[in-house]
């Protein structure tokens, strides 16, 4: 008995506790900084990068409490679960009394208790006593209260109240509270690892042709929350959405098929993007009936419980057209080659032992050149807020592809190459971007243009350059451009030599094998060489490169039938460019330069297919929630309690707030009740507690 | 402001203000209050509301053929919204209309002609969209200075004279707004969208809900003494506001992106900004509340019961048109990035914002606290409101970059 006692008191403490307020706020603070985490850590990222982040030590610690996915982490939505319930027995626990406090008028009030209200008057009313009830009740009518009458031995007691409503707001703001989370508990990821815990289901690799895929890894078309991403590429059509889940994917089928015509983007005379549009063709699986639908961003298409989104495009197999060129020695020509973005291709019949992966392919490059100066903006803060000086700096740079040279240990280096020439300070350049690494930063190598806006020159002086059997015929040509006939000839001999070197040198390394070289010799000398003396001998080796490359360009001219042209300052700059690109060649790490002649652009969307059962909920709980927050603030109740006694009459108010327009209404009512009681409502109110 | 012995004269405003100001008041059965109500409403109510709706009218003549069902639903509800603001807080009829005309001149001085920004004098130095925005901040910063000098001076002229200039300035951000949506048209019609997609704009409403929200209150209790913490807030938010345009040439209309071409933002920005302005008014009063009824502070800063019921107030419409942002946010993320709610850092950070709110609301409400806890409480607001506001976007990743600095 005393047990049974025990135990039901100790039920009634844990859902006193569990409704109590307290713990409500308790469980929203550790919401609120579980959220905090999950919105400073990135969420759901691959597990190598949470390895770099943390290291060895605290990336399984932080795993296994769930820091990558706090919201769908099992304390998580254990809190979430709580806060529900904390909140559906605070609602169960309130509702009985307030009930009964909105329907009542507590019209059986005493004379006393009237007195103690912080705000209460005492009348001296004028007008007979017959007519005092009929005209209180009828401004108690006019004023917007509800009341009733109590008759007493000594009086009449009107009981007012107005604004009950108020209180269906707590009812309809917290009953939203448990809406909003139950449709959110459905439309999360709980169904789905339910669904992977229980039913069997489970990622497989998103590497694998479609065929191969278990049917452990595909989901029903009826499955009931879903959210995934859908590849469509132009004239492709597809019938399924991706999940991503950990690290693997799971397929899930759609009731339909979808079919893109042509995904657009149109733009902004900037060459901003304005809209993302993909024409579409669904056809249902079930009735084989289609219909065409545009769906762009924030114009969604909802069809059988399946909403389809735009998120995102990609390129959908592009066919790119390269010229090959060599940069090894020897002259050989351009090549032609066919790619498709995506694909892989074995350079091997062109002899090299890479491997070309297209990676990406975007025929419409907009770029901010050069950002304004802050003069500038100053000056132009006045005025009108349309200046275009920003948009000046926006260009469109015309088609870049992206590819990887993979050699046959697997390693691979990226290139961002830009098919159009680009201008900078006013000169043109074959620009090509390459890293070792995604960690890096592309490093840029810049081709300069010849006057007939080609790229064929560089190449021309490259090879020859590069190019141990020509070392002697290009030295002997800038010893005999340098120097007359009539020069002793161990001068001549000299110079031709230091040419040589210079050229083996430049090969080995670039001007650093010849920074290198320029220390090894002065310090062997006996005397230590003054900086000055060092950038001397620098200067005179960067002139002895700058003469071989003319040498190497008329001699490359010469080859292909063309003048040998005058030597003068217009060429000066062409050839401090080709020095500039040529030191950079040497850091490029491939032995081809792939530049692109052609193309047929094809591409693909990418949408978001999900269905979302709770949201009904949801939004019902929204509209609720709006309500209710709106009905609880700003719907005061008030009673108002008038007692007419033979010689007095009493006015009294109590209100559930305690804001300053509670005793403006009280002086407000008072002063309308005394006037037409014929008497002035004086010493309306007590200092508030 | 003793609030023992008179308060209905203390409080300056009219009696029935505060029952129009609720607008979900419902009268079920009062003929006579409502004959009443309508009969305390003066020649300047009944014009101010026929000039609301000949506007409407004229506007829906005018391009009522390019608007849609929706459009038109907005620009009828607009009627009533502002007559009610302008029946209930008188002030807002002389605002709103002077807003109005300045916005109307300005636009017409354009001639449909963006160069004109620069050559006709009444644009160049006053009405373009940047100019009335200078002037704008130049009068926060001058009012800011007034009110300052009227709690330092015990000056009720330098007080009036703050008041008066944070009406102008309010005006001049309207107006500046207004003609900033006129320009990003004349850009192009593409381009054309309304001007609070980006940090920079946002501030401009920022300041401008704040400065209103702070007015209102300034007439509902009769005293100015909050002036000074309130325009100290706007101006920091100006400050940061010029900072931005100078150095990122923020102020410089740009299009909008894909996402953001939603009608969904017309309401869901404005709507959150209230709830960020009411939030930034209650802090204020909490600090206005925390040095007590001292000596020095004595008869400088509004009663102490004056400062709670105003952070009461400001929380409590902050808190509801928040309420109401983050669903209108909601609904829109659905139809835009495929989900109501991905935990993205700013959705993220405004249940936090929200979750703080309703506890600050529940303890005045069910607990009835007073004091310095509800006062810090409100402070501390502040610094999350601004790192939902600004931090998110300074400082973490996610769907809401156009916010960026």
């Amino acid at each position: 008995m005393q047990r049974a006692t025990a135990r039901a008191s100790s039920l009634e403490a844990s859902i006193e506790l569990l409704s109590s307020m307290r713990f409500a706020i308790s469980l929203l603070t550790v919401l609120a900084i579980a959220s905090v985490i999950g919105a400073v850590v990135q969420q759901n990222e691959p597990a190598n990068a949470y390895l770099n982040q943390f290291g060895q030590f605290w990336e399984p610690v932080f795993a296994s409490i769930g820091l990558y996915a706090v919201y769908s982490a099992k304390w998580f939505l254990a809190i979430l679960a709580f806060l529900v319930l904390s909140t559906v027995l605070c609602i169960v626990r309130q509702s009985v009394p307030m009930l009964r406090e909105m329907r009542g008028f507590r019209e059986h009030a005493r004379e006393a208790s009237l007195r103690l209200f912080a705000r209460h008057a005492s009348l001296a009313p004028t007008l007979p006593h017959e007519a005092r009830r009929g005209a209180v009740t009828a401004y108690l009518t006019g004023a917007g209260f509800r009341f009733r009458v109590d008759e007493r031995e000594d009086g009449v007691l009107i009981a007012a109240r107005q604004g009950a409503a108020g209180r269906i707001g707590y009812f309809l703001a917290h009953a939203a509270i448990v809406l909003i989370c139950a449709g959110g508990l459905l439309d999360g990821n709980l169904p789905l690892a339910l669904q992977i815990r229980l039913g069997g289901k489970s990622p497989t690799s998103g590497d694998q042709p479609l065929a191969r895929i278990p049917a452990s890894a595909r989901l029903d078309p009826d499955n009931w929350s879903y959210h995934g991403n859908v590849y469509i590429p132009e004239g492709g059509s597809t019938d399924f959405a991706v999940l991503n889940v950990d690290d693997g994917v799971l397929l899930q089928s759609l009731p339909f098929k979808i079919a893109l015509k042509r995904f657009r983007i149109d733009y902004y005379a900037s060459g901003m993007p304005r809209r993302y549009a993909s024409d579409l063709v669904i056809t249902d699986s079930d009735s084989g009936q289609s219909f065409e639908r545009t769906i762009e961003v924030n114009k969604p298409l909802e069809y059988r419980g399946v909403t389809l989104f735009q998120s995102s495009f990609d390129d959908g197999g592009s066919i790119l057209r390269f010229a090959l060129r060599d940069l090894a020695p020897g002259a050989r020509p351009p090549h032609p080659l066919d790619g498709e973005v995506g694909t892989r291709l074995p350079l091997a019949k062109f002899g090299y032992g890479y491997t070309l992966e297209i990676s990406g392919f975007r025929p419409i490059n907009v770029e901010n050149i050069a950002p304004p100066s802050d003069n500038e903006r100053f000056g132009s803060f006045f005025g009108s807020g349309a200046q275009t000086q920003n948009g000046e700096n926006l260009r469109n740079l015309g088609p870049v592809y992206s590819f990887k040279l993979r050699d046959e240990a697997g390693q691979a280096r990226e290139f961002n190459n830009y098919m159009l020439p680009l201008e900078i300070e006013g000169r043109k350049y074959l620009v090509s971007g390459v890293r070792a690494s995604q960690a890096e930063a592309f490093h840029y190598l810049r081709i300069p243009l010849d006057s007939d806006g080609k790229a064929d020159t560089w190449f021309a002086i490259r090879q020859l350059f590069f190019d141990p059997e020509r070392r002697a015929a290009l030295a002997e040509r800038l010893t005999a451009r340098m120097l007359d006939t009539s020069d002793e000839s161990t001068m001549r001999e000299r110079l031709k030599e230091t040419a040589e070197n210079t050229l083996a040198l430049f090969a080995r390394g670039g001007l650093a094998a010849i920074s290198d070289f320029i220390d090894s010799t002065e310090s062997a000398a006996e005397h230590p060489a003054s900086e000055e003396d060092r950038q001397r001998a620098g200067a005179a080796f960067i002139q002895i490169l700058q003469g071989l490359i003319w040498d190497a360009w008329m001699s490359a001219r010469e080859a292909s039938g063309h003048d040998a042209l005058e030597i003068g300052d217009e060429h000066a700059q062409f050839i401090r460019d080709t020095l500039i690109a040529l030191v950079d060649s040497i850091q490029y790490g491939a032995p081809l330069y792939l530049q692109l002649t052609d193309y047929k652009h094809r591409q693909a969307t990418v949408l978001q297919a999900a269905r979302a059962p709770g949201k009904s909920l949801v939004y019902t709980g929204s509209l609720l929630l709006a309500l209710g927050v709106f009905a609880m603030l700003y719907i005061r109740e008030r009673r108002l309690f008038v007692l007419l006694k033979a010689d007095e009459a009493l006015v009294a108010m109590s209100s559930n707030r305690k804001t300053i327009d509670t005793d403006e209404t009280f002086a407000r009512h008072c002063t309308g009740i005394g006037a037409i009681l014929g008497a002035a409502c004086t010493n309306n109110l007590q200092e508030s507690p | 402001m003793n609030l023992a012995s008179s308060p209905a004269t203390s409080l300056s405003a009219p009696p029935a203000e505060p029952q129009a100001a609720q607008g979900t008041k419902t009268a079920p059965a009062m003929p006579s209050a409502r004959a009443e109500w309508l009969k305390r409403r003066g020649f300047g109510d009944w014009f101010y509301a026929l000039a609301l709706i000949a506007a409407a009218g004229i506007a829906f003549l005018r391009y009522g053929e390019a608007m849609d069902a929706y459009e038109t639903a907005i620009l009828a509800i607009h009627v009533p919204i502002l007559a009610a603001l302008g029946w209930a807080w008188r002030p807002f009829r002389l605002f709103a209309a002077a807003a109005a005309v300045l916005s109307l001149l300005g636009i017409w001085l354009y001639q449909g002609d963006l160069a004109r920004a620069e050559q006709i004098f009444f644009l160049k130095y006053l009405l373009s969209s940047q100019t009335a925005i200078a002037w704008m901040s130049a009068f926060f910063f001058i009012a800011t200075g007034a009110y300052w000098l009227g709690l330092a001076a015990r000056s009720n002229f330098a007080e009036r004279t703050g008041s008066v200039l944070t009406w102008a300035a309010a005006v001049m951000g309207t107006t500046g707004l207004f003609v900033r949506w006129y320009e990003s048209w004349l850009l192009g019609p593409d381009i054309g969208h309304i001007p609070i997609s980006n940090l920079y704009e946002v501030f401009v409403l920022f300041s401008l809900f704040t400065a209103l929200l702070y007015l209102f209150y300034e007439g509902r209790y009769g005293t100015r003494k909050l002036g000074a913490l309130a325009l100290l807030m706007i101006s920091v938010s100006v400050a940061f506001l010029l900072w931005y345009a100078f150095t990122r040439g923020a102020h410089q209309i740009q299009p909008l992106v894909p996402a953001l071409q939603s009608y969904w933002m017309k309401i869901h920005v404005p709507a959150n900004f209230i709830g960020y302005g009411g939030f930034a008014l209650a802090a204020m009063a909490g600090i206005a509340w925390l040095p007590g009824p001292q000596r020095l502070s004595a008869g400088r800063l509004p009663s102490q019961e004056v400062l709670e019921d105003v952070m009461y107030k400001a929380i409590a419409i902050g808190f509801a048109f928040f309420t109401i942002a983050t669903i209108l946010g909601a609904l829109w993320a659905a139809e835009a990035w495929g989900s109501y709610w991905s935990w993205d850092a700013k959705e993220t950070f405004a249940l936090i914002l929200w979750l703080n709110y309703a506890a600050w609301l529940h303890m005045r409400l069910t607990r009835d606290a007073r004091g310095a806890v509800l006062a810090w409480w409100a402070i501390c607001g502040l610094l999350v409101t601004t790192f939902a506001f600004l931090g998110v976007n300074l400082f973490l990743s996610g769907l809401h970059s156009y916010g960026s600095l």
